[in-house]
């Protein structure tokens, strides 16, 4: 297999040293973590190695020398980095090789245990592969590999090869703590030489987030506590509860914030993930909320907006009014039953005669007499099936729950096939009446609908992953891609890798916030057969209630 | 090392198709799509401002003719960005893996990688699929050199 290196790019530049990282077999790859740089004292550079692989469990371990020499006559100390293949052994040896101010390097494998025969593989057996090492600290490959225990020593890189790259990098953070500016006694070169990243805020949050969350999680308890005590458990107030989308909303939002402040760190990234996007939902939320209010408060917007409430609900029983007119008169050319006419119509019209003062009940008629329309309509066609049953001489048999032959006598027959014709000759009138107002039902409950999708939506967005893949794209990786660079005959082949981010879709869906969970639980079917047959429509049942 | 090559596509549009031969173990294959033409782009602006002029004499309100505009730039940005594909290639890299790169018209690039581990065998699948739209003669072409590169590769790994 060809041998890689990655190497990376900060050490480009650095001084001729040893090289240091970690050996994967299995895919033929080093990964090269840091330069030792001279003087160094071995002793001290194996007891350095010793410490980072207890610490952080990763091989890590001198894969050999890096030469970045000033002018072609340094020989002497290409001499010597060979000598060094005998104090650090490590199988096999790699000598990389960059003449300052040049673009090609050269590079050289050489196994020990194999003896170097003369038609011996040359420079097409290996690959430079160049990664920035910060990138590839702090980004996250998704889906993320499993890998196996971290008990054992060196967890063994079945997973991808690429999967290792980017295990070992993230697992070595103990190696990149020191930088050229510490007393240690050995001097490496790595993405954090220049100065350990740090920031003030950061550090002075992570002290104050113990106690803030500490006493957080207490005050939500003791919220959570009272709301579930006994008094709201009496049925008025347990009822309007369940009701109120505002107390389903709060609820929800109660959950999230005791799932924030809880005092136990996140174990892995995705829940990391979650609780940040729930924390940025809630504020998103608090902010939209606020804005409204100041917006309504201002310029008495308020009372404007209840001027104009009056009017419209006068309109909209006035509206209604003209509708029952036309459906007393000959709606749409049909020729309907006139006292069963009469009498729906000014049932309507006396109810939306009690109704007109009252403001806060807009909607309230409609649902009213979709549930009255309804019902009949549902009565009249029970009615309708059994006396059709009759008529063919049948019976429903409720024990056996099928339909049943049955013989009934003369006068059941001849009432029955009279009250059967009767229904069957009001039923146009009765249905038209459902009709109109079953439509004007759907469309308040798609009004409904539509609020609660916005609902739902601005719960479930993780705000926070897509900010994240905007601003920082290289922390959610969906893979890598390389880039050949410049190349030249005979030298090894070099390759830039850098990290392809996640595309948007799959950020929303790896990490999109569990919603309330109050969607329509019929299927089209289901709502065509519920319509026909008169049952009444609740589409928005919440959860836990009891189906009607 | 690089060799280019004219086909055509499935619409009997050109392709050039480029070989470059890095080492024996990385190749890379680039197919570039014919160009957005300027006679199509003239043809449809002004077939859409034809209509909305139309419609404007009917309706007599301006809005119709500042929708036409910013629909036309509209749809032009999404087309360079989203459709139109400047050119395809594909990177094999012996035990590294397979790379597929689309390069929209708008600079935008796509990019897939595949791992070696993932790869079983390379095939023809219908060129319906990939956007270029080559013929069967680039396709094997390209088809012919992957496999040597695998076959390579197998052999190498084998090998202790």
């Amino acid at each position: 297999m060809v041998l890689k290196a990655f190497f990376p790019t900060c050490c480009a530049s650095a001084d001729s040293g040893l090289l240091v990282g970690r050996w994967v077999p299995e895919q033929s790859s080093a990964v090269v973590l840091a330069v030792v740089h001279f003087p160094f004292i071995p002793i001290q550079v194996k007891e350095l190695l010793a410490q980072v692989q207890q610490a952080s469990r990763v091989g890590v371990a001198v894969l050999g020398t890096w030469c970045h020499r000033r002018q072609e006559s340094e020989e002497s100390l290409g001499h010597f980095l060979e000598g060094l293949s005998a104090i650090f052994s490590h199988e096999p040896w790699l000598q990389l090789c960059r003449e300052r101010g040049s673009k090609f390097w050269s590079f050289k494998a050489t196994h020990r245990q194999v003896p170097a025969s003369p038609g011996a593989p040359g420079q097409d057996q290996v690959m430079l592969i160049f990664y920035d090492q910060r990138k590839v600290l702090l980004s996250q490959l998704h889906p993320p590999a499993a890998l196996p225990d971290h008990q054992a020593g060196d967890a063994t890189a079945s997973a991808g090869g690429l999967a290792a790259v980017f295990d070992t990098v993230a697992r070595s953070e103990v190696l990149f703590r020191s930088d050229q500016f510490d007393e240690g006694p050995v001097r490496l070169s790595h993405w954090q030489s220049e100065g350990v990243e740090a920031s003030i805020l950061v550090e002075l949050a992570k002290q104050a987030s113990g106690p803030i969350c500490l006493l957080l999680a207490c005050l939500l308890s003791l919220i959570s506590a009272a709301s579930t005590s006994r008094v709201f458990k009496l049925w008025p107030l347990s009822f309007i509860w369940s009701k109120l989308s505002t107390c389903e909303q709060l609820r929800h939002r109660l959950g999230q914030l005791t799932l924030i402040f809880s005092t136990q760190k996140a174990e892995n990234p995705a829940q990391l993930m979650r609780k940040a996007n729930m924390l940025v939902s809630v504020f998103l939320d608090v902010a939209l909320g606020l804005a409204l209010l100041s917006w309504l408060h201002g310029k008495d917007r308020i009372g404007q907006l209840a001027d104009a409430l009056v009017p419209v609900a006068d309109h909209v029983a006035e509206e209604l009014q003209h509708l029952l007119q036309w459906l007393m008169g000959a709606p749409a050319g049909l020729k309907m039953n006139r006292a069963l006419d009469q009498v729906l119509g000014r049932f309507f019209l006396y109810h939306i005669h009690l109704w007109i003062n009252i403001i806060a009940l807009l909607t309230f008629h409609i649902y009213c007499f979709y549930v009255y329309g309804a019902r009949l309509y549902c009565m009249k066609i029970c009615g309708l099936s059994s006396l059709w049953r009759l008529f063919r001489g049948k019976k429903w048999n409720v024990l056996r729950q099928r339909v049943d032959s049955c013989s009934y006598d003369l006068d059941q027959l001849f009432i029955g096939t009279l009250l059967f014709t009767i229904l069957v000759f009001l039923l146009p009138t009765t249905a038209l009446y459902y009709l109109v107002f079953t439509l004007l039902r759907l469309l308040v409950v798609t009004v409904q609908g539509l609020i609660h999708l916005l609902v739902d939506l601005v719960n479930s967005l993780p705000l926070y992953s897509l900010g994240l893949r905007l601003c920082r794209p290289y922390r959610l990786a969906a893979g890598v891609k390389f880039r050949v660079l410049e190349h030249e005959a005979g030298r090894p082949l070099r390759l830039l890798m850098q990290i392809n981010p996640l595309p948007y879709s799959r950020v929303v869906h790896t990490y999109r916030l569990p919603s309330c969970g109050c969607h329509p639980k019929h299927s089209w079917g289901s709502l065509c057969r519920k319509l026909f047959f008169g049952e009444l429509i609740y589409p928005w049942r919440q959860r836990g209630d009891k189906q009607d | 090392m690089e060799v280019e090559q004219s086909f055509s596509d499935i619409c009997g549009g050109r392709l050039a198709l480029q070989r470059r031969y890095y080492s024996p173990s990385c190749r890379e294959f680039c197919v570039s799509c014919p160009r957005l033409s300027l006679r199509s782009l003239t043809a449809v602006t002004c077939t859409v401002w034809l209509a909305a002029y139309g419609l404007f004499t009917l309706c007599e309100n301006s809005m119709i003719l500042s929708a036409a505009i910013f629909i036309t730039l509209l749809g032009l940005l999404g087309y360079l960005h989203f459709v139109k594909i400047d050119q395809e290639t594909l990177l094999i890299i012996d035990s590294l893996g397979i790379q597929m790169t689309s390069s929209y018209a708008s600079g935008k690039e796509s990019t897939t990688f595949i791992e070696m581990g993932k790869v079983k065998d390379l095939v023809i699948n219908e060129a319906i699929y990939m956007s270029a739209k080559p013929r069967l003669d680039c396709l094997i072409e390209v088809y012919r050199s992957c496999q040597e590169i695998l076959a390579h590769q197998k052999a190498t790994s084998a090998s202790p």
